[in-house]
């Protein structure tokens, strides 16, 4: 008996000694039909195994992107809000707050292709087409300056891609670099000489309101798993509502505002910042629209904000022809303007 | 029995009313009471008439006067709620079962409506047969029970860089703790004959996020649990149910809600979910992957700041939570002085693997300033470290796996307030 057989034999016996259970089947469940798998396996490893043929180059993805994307990753991936930003970030992760992105983050290209192709969009996950998941992939390695704008990316030279950050992950070593110094009898008496507290929470004020589930002032500049974003401003900042009071000028031949102000072909936007969305008396508005008011849309900053950036994409069937204004300076703004009309 | 305390009717007085509570009562007792206890000797409503019938709630909710023992938001940490998590109540709670209905709750999608009926999992990849069972199927199978924690790896992540959130709800209440029904995966596995070449399963969901992971064949075939009943009853929809993933002691993110498909691989996948999250970053910007196992950990849960101390100086319980993914809690010790001194706590029960241990402290409380800590001991010999510890070996910008020992700064008027000592 080699000594293969001989130790395999050994297993065996103890295996059946320890867990009688090991190789009773039950019978239970059905086979899965060849169907069945390849509508839910779609997941690639970082070996590019399961990645589809097909193709996308930058300028397709850019468009799929705006129409797809852009309403939380911006058009540049950049990010809105607290989105994920997707692009920037190179050499920051030995920074204090590193900004984490694709680019400067992701250690394999295929990881960007598997979560897109199957959770993305938000909201609308696993609809993209194989090409449409490579135009858009091609497009967030342009944004991150990783490729040029004439590439096209194929399931033919994904793999040559080399992520920035493919070196910069190492297996867990907690158990050599942490859980050998951590351990032992701790020390009970005398451990240190004295005790001063050097931060306090209540200085910071980042907690929610214990009696409402309103968040207090948010801004926070230390480690959250998210960045945080602005806080409400409580009183109007007349200066940036005089430089939204200039944007406003690309929108005032559908809109007015002030006391004389009568709907044409946009609706008045008195009082627009905070309102239930579709609510001005005697505008006829999109199907679109009256859904989204019936679902609840309050037109908050945030969701002005992003409706401004990309009205399209942002309400898909909405009637405002409007292309958009990508600068955020440009939707703070106007949005400030507009708070000051009641 | 007369040597009572007279208990304020209010036991509720939150903050504001601590300070007023914590002076009056030094000198109070029944002895000295000047009047008769009104709730004692007049007649009460509640005494006299009835209560509710059965059958009034058919499925019962806490009384009201427990409104304020829910999960709670932390509204700037993430875009919206879809794709957020939320905080249990641990400085309300005692014992160590975690009731599903305040349990935390971690979405990337929301949490979805999923039938029984409507439920499948799949088992493919490298099998003899891939498979399909259906809730039936899974009820056919011997089931086991446990009691395990679950934390998200993010648990106290935001306390990085300083003391930042005024809460044990907030600083450690990614956790809940349920026991669990459920089929070993092993066996599932086995049912569809795995190679046991395979070196890896990746599990994913039903949501649109579908939040797939990679798990190592070893932990698989180990104690890996396909879990549809928690504390008894049917999992929670925002728990996933009908059917999820329980991976004893590893961080939340791997325990897939709503679990739908687990394929045998050779490879990990390197999803989203453990490359670009759920990795730390590391001081000199490396950043270390597969940190799965959830290091020991405790936190006093009263006093903190939501549960202040209410009833002035003499008998007062420090009580608190200690866990490890590694195994049982085997000590854990508490310090009054910012870590000066250390006294050991009494387990309410020894330590089990990869489930919460409750502890308390019965102190005679002089009115003095405090500054509460917990320091966990697991039974593989590991010491919970401080921040400073924590800090040393991974710098400020590791958002999980934040395991440090907390500071509550207790105040004279029994006020605390979360904060850092040297």
């Amino acid at each position: 008996m080699s000594k293969y057989l001989k130790s395999l034999t050994i297993a065996l016996a103890a295996s059946c000694l320890t867990a009688p259970v090991m190789a009773e089947k039950f019978g239970l469940g059905r086979a899965a039909l060849p169907a069945e798998i390849a509508a839910w396996d779609w997941d690639i490893n970082a070996m590019g195994d399961g990645l589809p043929v097909g193709s996308g180059d930058v300028l397709d993805g850019e468009e799929i992107f705006a129409e797809k994307c852009a309403a939380c990753h911006g058009d540049f991936a950049e990010g809105v809000d607290n989105w994920p930003k997707l692009a920037g970030g190179a050499d920051t992760l030995d920074h204090e707050d590193p900004l984490k992105t694709v680019g400067s983050y992701w250690p394999h290209l295929t990881t960007a292709y598997d979560y897109i192709k199957r959770s993305m969009p938000y909201g609308n996950a696993g609809t993209l087409s194989d090409d449409e998941v490579y135009a858009i992939v091609a497009y967030i390695l342009y944004s991150n300056d990783l490729i040029e704008e004439d590439f096209v990316l194929s399931n033919e030279n994904f793999m040559e891609f080399k992520m920035p950050n493919v070196g910069g992950f190492i297996v867990d070593n907690r158990a050599e670099a942490e859980y050998a110094i951590w351990s032992g009898e701790p020390c009970m008496t005398a451990c240190k000489d004295s005790v001063a507290i050097t931060m306090r929470a209540l200085v910071l004020d980042v907690t929610p309101e214990l009696d409402g589930n309103t968040a207090t002032t948010a801004v926070s500049a230390t480690a959250a798993p998210e960045p945080a974003p602005e806080p409400a401003a409580p009183t109007i900042d007349m200066e940036l509502a005089a430089a939204g009071k200039n944007v406003f000028k690309k929108c005032k031949s559908c809109h007015q505002v002030g006391e004389k102000a009568k709907n044409r072909s946009g609706p008045v936007l008195n009082g627009i910042v905070g309102a239930a969305a579709g609510s001005v008396d005697g505008f006829k508005y999109s199907k679109a629209l009256r859904v989204a008011a019936q679902d609840g849309l309050m037109w908050s900053e945030v969701e002005l904000a992003a409706f401004l950036a990309k009205p399209k994409a942002y309400l898909k069937g909405t009637k405002m022809s409007f292309a958009g204004l990508r600068k955020e300076a440009d939707q703070t703004a106007v949005i400030e303007y507009l708070k000051t009309f009641e | 029995m007369s040597n009572h305390t007279v208990k304020q009717p209010s036991r509720r007085a939150f903050l504001g009313g601590a300070a007023a509570i914590g002076a009056g009562v030094v000198t109070s007792s029944a002895a000295q009471a000047q009047a008769a206890d009104p709730l004692i000797v007049n007649p009460q409503d509640w005494a006299q008439s009835f209560g509710d019938g059965v059958d009034a709630t058919p499925y019962g909710l806490p009384i009201e006067y427990e409104a304020d023992v829910i999960r709670r938001n932390v509204e700037w940490l993430t875009a919206d709620t879809v794709s957020s998590i939320n905080f249990t109540p641990i400085h309300a709670l005692d014992g160590t079962i975690t009731p599903q209905g305040c349990a935390f709750e971690r979405h990337h999608s929301g949490a979805i409506d999923l039938k029984k009926s409507d439920y499948r999992l799949m088992i493919n990849g490298l099998v003899d047969t891939p498979l399909v069972f259906t809730y039936e199927d899974l009820e056919r199978f011997p089931r086991e029970n446990h009691v395990y924690f679950c934390e998200c790896a993010a648990n106290t992540g935001m306390e990085w860089a300083g003391a930042q959130l005024n809460g044990a709800q907030f600083t450690h209440g990614m956790i809940h703790n349920m026991e669990y029904t459920g089929v070993p995966l092993r066996l599932l596995l086995q049912e569809a004959g795995y190679d046991t070449s395979g070196k890896w399963v990746f599990v994913e969901g039903a949501d649109a996020s579908s939040n797939g992971r990679s798990i190592p064949m070893e932990k698989a075939l180990d104690d890996v649990l396909v879990a549809f009943k928690a504390n008894g009853e049917a999992l929670r929809k925002e728990h996933g149910y009908p059917v999820r993933l329980v991976v004893p002691g590893w961080e939340g993110n791997m325990w897939v809600k709503w679990i739908r498909r687990i394929e045998v691989t050779n490879e990990p996948v390197e999803s989203r979910e453990e490359t670009s999250k759920y990795t730390d970053t590391l001081e000199d910007g490396t950043s270390r992957k597969w940190t799965w196992a959830m290091d020991a950990k405790s936190v006093v849960t009263s006093p903190s700041p939501q549960a202040p101390i209410t009833h002035g100086q003499g008998p007062l319980v420090i009580t608190g939570l200690a866990w490890s993914g590694n195994g049982a809690i085997t000590r854990v010790d508490v310090s009054r002085d910012g870590g000066k001194t250390w006294e050991t706590a009494r387990l309410a029960k020894p330590g089990e693997k990869m489930a919460l241990t409750r502890f308390y402290l019965d102190v005679d409380w002089d009115g003095s300033e405090m500054l509460l800590q917990s320091r966990a001991m697991d039974e593989t010999g590991y010491v919970q470290p401080t921040k400073a510890q924590l800090r040393e070996v991974r710098g400020l910008n590791s958002i999980y796996h934040n395991n440090c020992i907390q500071t509550w700064w207790v105040r004279e008027n029994g006020e605390a307030e979360n904060v850092e000592v040297s």
